[in-house]
């Protein structure tokens, strides 16, 4: 975009033309540019300016762990046959042989056991996928509590959102391919839940599944959506994800010299083409390494598919977790109240599985909620500008400490997905577990936004302090008089500014519309508003400031008590 | 099978059954009787020499009374041993579960407090108490003659669901558990199966007949013995321990990673 809209005269446009390179290499880079049109694109991209800060580069992560995703998968490919036709087991691993199994479970065995560096490459693939959406969800995390959605990014907050849930496809549908037991499982969940859908459950699930469970079309048909259609639309959301970064600009923390209309940091080339590429081998090397040493999916452990046997701790992938949580959550009965509903109808009745369609509705509202926000958000605080300026967690105090919330809840339903394990592990009841979690459930993110939110204001006050009055240099004075005093190191101009520069804007009161009417809508906004903001510590101001250096002439004068009128309320 | 499958809907299929039912409930049941008394005599010279009894119930008296009754007989704090069998203590006693520490949901393992000779005499008296389960004979322990493959079927219809598909075990309701497999001497498999301690079900020579047993101990054996072909097993656990080592392990590493990239050279 920095290029100069130059008018090029002709003869300049000929010169191009006509420059002979001296050097072998520099006739190829001459004739593949002419052809390509590189410096055009170097030009524009490689000057894109990139900030410097660890926490923007799980989206990266998230893109390498793709990339090696591919890399591994294909090579899976070229063995693994996704058949659920029967056949016998006469493979390398013993305790297996003669067993009958699909085809799909057989070659993945023989990919495990007979397949030079196959096992790697299936550990890596499967490491790599719960890197992915690791890596996916905290890169989601840090665009949140840093208000990073704001606009003009909200609807690529929207193609980031999507990418998490076309991830977690992904990852469900690899988990299935295998056909043990454990996936098995897995599938019988989804077979249940799909049941459970009053009138066309039934329906769905025998066209998913091909006729009854098992059948004989799933895994199949989950090859297809997990190596072609969902990586597809994968690749084409990533493509969208990043063109809009471009457009966009990377955001960056508040500091100085960073403000809402430029980006301080590297260009990509050569600093961080140099860097971005590096870090590709790192998170490549990572991963080998991990590989290399952990087992992961020992799917010689769980036999072929059987549906009859379900084993001990049998969990999906983490990202399934809160899922998986929430049914072992649900209680099937209240008391004597059983929860499963049968509606008469006159072919004799449907039956509704409330403990299975009640828990999937926390689940969908957290990601439905997911794609929203930004508009929610917006909409509470009125709030119209361009956002290119980070915000740091603890100066959005109401956001945070909501995120907090909801990862509580999402973490206790994570949480619950491994009630076995933490019951063993733990020495603990596994129903005492799961009846605190009941509680928890309601109760731990309102304490997780309480909480949040008074760490958040603190965590303000403590700023303003520091800016006011500099931090404690840990030297003790004696005066003359045999007081005792601590002296105080001022901070810096650029220590300051990062503490004092950021909005805190105070509630809007309800607006009345057009009409001159206040609706009911408006007021509801105003009351979100109002809980938004009310709770605020204002940035030091430029008075203040000059003030506070006024008391540093006057040592030793007694300070100020701390953080007296550093909040305003709504009654102020 | 598949004649079996095509004659199961033959008119005198469940009369068939019916008789084959009996046939097996009673030739099991007499069966049962003169198994206990062929073992009891196959372990003539240990198991029911009167000075090995004799040594037993002292033992028995001096350790184990308090809870079980001066006779075996039980008390609020312990049940009835009368009949439990020899596999029984030397199950309980073998793994140091009995004494018990302590009263709580399960007896946990813990190193034996009997030798070898001792907790032989202890069997020996409660064997004496009357017929039950016997010590196996050391033919079903042979792992060499079992077929690991079809004992790995056999444990994953029958004992994975609460000991895991790895034999790294699980939980139960209420604190209780189903123990890891891993390092347990197959007598001591055995004696679970016929046995049924804690909360385990019996798996009676019925249920999986001796050579069943066997191919389970087979497999459980050869499964360990071959190790984690992928690395680290992180604890046999699945998919738990494989999530909280990307997000703890994983995610330091790269995170550490990123700060150094990130931070300036000066």
């Amino acid at each position: 975009m920095s290029a100069t809209k130059e008018k090029y005269t002709e003869e300049q446009y000929l010169e191009v033309d006509q420059y002979q390179p001296k050097t072998g290499g520099g006739r190829i880079a001459n004739y593949v540019d002419t052809r390509v049109g590189g410096t055009s694109i170097v030009r524009e991209f490689g000057r894109k300016v990139f900030p410097d800060h660890w926490t923007f580069m799980f989206g990266e992560v998230a893109l390498y762990s793709f990339v090696i995703l591919i890399l591994s998968g294909t090579f899976l490919t070229f063995w693994f046959d996704p058949s659920m036709a029967t056949t016998r087991y006469s493979g390398s691993y013993a305790p297996l042989q003669g067993l009958e199994m699909s085809t799909a479970y057989a070659t993945a065995l023989e990919l495990s056991f007979d397949v030079r560096g196959g096992l790697f490459m299936r550990q890596l693939h499967h490491w790599a996928a719960l890197l992915f959406v690791a890596a996916m969800s905290i890169h989601m995390l840090r665009v949140f509590f840093t208000g990073a959605f704001r606009k003009p990014r909200e609807l690529n907050w929207v193609v980031g959102a999507s990418l998490l849930i076309l991830g977690l496809g992904a990852g469900f549908t690899g988990y299935s391919l295998p056909d043990e037991v454990l996936s098995g499982n897995g599938l019988r969940i989804i077979d249940g839940m799909l049941k459970a859908l009053p009138v066309v459950g039934t329906y769905i699930s025998f066209f998913l599944f091909g006729g009854e469970f098992p059948g004989s079309e799933v895994i199949p048909r989950l090859y297809v959506m997990h190596i072609m259609v969902l990586p597809a639309m994968i690749l084409l959301l990533i493509a969208i994800h990043l063109f809009l970064v471009v457009t966009h600009k990377h955001t960056q923390y508040p500091g100085p010299g960073r403000t809402e209309r430029n980006v301080v940091g590297y260009p990509v080339g050569p600093v961080y083409a140099a860097k971005a590429g590096g870090f590709f081998f790192i998170v490549f090397g990572i991963l080998a390494l991990i590989s290399g040493t952990f087992q992961i999916n020992a799917l010689w452990n769980y036999g072929p598919y059987d549906p009859s046997p379900v084993q001990a701790g049998a969990q999906p992938d983490w990202y399934i977790g809160p899922f998986e949580g929430v049914l072992r959550l649900m209680p099937g009965y209240l008391g004597d109240f059983s929860l499963e509903w049968v509606i008469p109808t006159p072919w004799g009745g449907n039956s509704l599985a409330m403990p299975v369609l009640i828990p999937m509705i926390p689940v969908a509202l957290i990601f439905l909620g997911m794609f929203v926000w930004p508009w929610i958000e917006s909409w509470i605080t009125k709030d119209t500008k361009e956002r290119h300026l980070l915000d740091r967690p603890r100066n959005a105090p109401t956001r945070t400490a909501f995120g907090v919330a909801i990862v509580t809840n999402y973490m206790i339903m994570w949480g619950m997905g491994s009630n076995d394990l933490i019951a063993t592990h733990f020495q603990l009841s596994l129903n005492d577990i799961t009846y605190w979690s009941r509680v928890l459930f309601f109760l731990g993110p309102v304490i997780a936004y309480i909480l949040t939110k008074r760490i958040c204001l603190s965590l303000q006050r403590k700023d303003r302090e520091t800016a006011l009055h500099g931090d404690e240099a840990g030297v003790i004075q004696v005066s003359a008089d045999g007081g005792f005093s601590e002296k105080h190191r001022r901070l810096d101009d650029y220590e300051l500014w990062t503490l004092v520069s950021y909005d805190s804007p105070e509630p809007t009161p309800a607006q009345p519309n057009a009409k001159g009417k206040i609706t009911l809508l408006e007021k509801f906004r105003a009351r979100l508003n109002r809980a938004f903001y009310e709770d605020r510590v204002a940035p030091v101001s430029r008075e203040e400031y000059l003030e506070a250096l006024e008391h540093d002439h006057h040592e030793p004068e007694e300070l100020p008590a701390s953080g007296v009128g550093a909040i305003e309320s709504r009654d102020h | 099978m598949k004649a079996l499958s095509q004659k199961r809907r033959h008119p005198f299929a469940g009369v068939a059954l019916l008789l084959l039912g009996l046939l097996i409930t009673g030739g099991l049941y007499s069966a049962a009787t003169t198994i206990n008394e062929a073992q009891a005599s196959e372990n003539a010279d240990a198991y029911s020499d009167p000075d090995n009894i004799e040594e037993g119930e002292r033992l028995f008296v001096a350790n184990c009374a308090t809870c079980h009754g001066i006779n075996a007989e039980g008390t609020d704090a312990g049940p009835s041993l009368i009949g439990v069998g020899a596999a029984s203590v030397d199950f309980q006693v073998g793994t140091g579960r009995m004494p018990m520490q302590m009263q709580g949901p399960q007896a946990q393992q813990k190193p034996a407090q009997f030798n070898d000779e001792q907790t032989m005499q202890l069997a020996a008296y409660v064997a004496s108490l009357g017929a039950g389960p016997a010590v196996p004979d050391d033919e079903y322990l042979d792992v060499d003659q079992g077929d690991p493959a079809r004992g790995g079927e056999l444990f994953r219809i029958n004992c994975a669901m609460c000991h895991n598909a790895a034999a790294a075990g699980g939980a139960l309701t209420e604190g209780k558990y189903a123990p890891s497999l891993h390092g347990v001497e197959p007598r001591h498999v055995y004696a679970a199966m016929t046995t049924g301690p804690q909360n385990m079900p019996v798996f009676s020579d019925a249920n999986l007949v001796p050579e069943d047993k066997r191919d389970i101990i087979a497999f459980l054996q050869t499964y360990e013995s071959q190790g984690t072909p992928g690395g680290f097993s992180l604890g046999f656990l699945g998919p738990v321990s494989e999530g909280l080592f990307i997000w703890t392990g994983g995610l330091a590493l790269l995170i550490a990673s990123m700060v150094w990239l990130t931070s300036r050279s000066s």
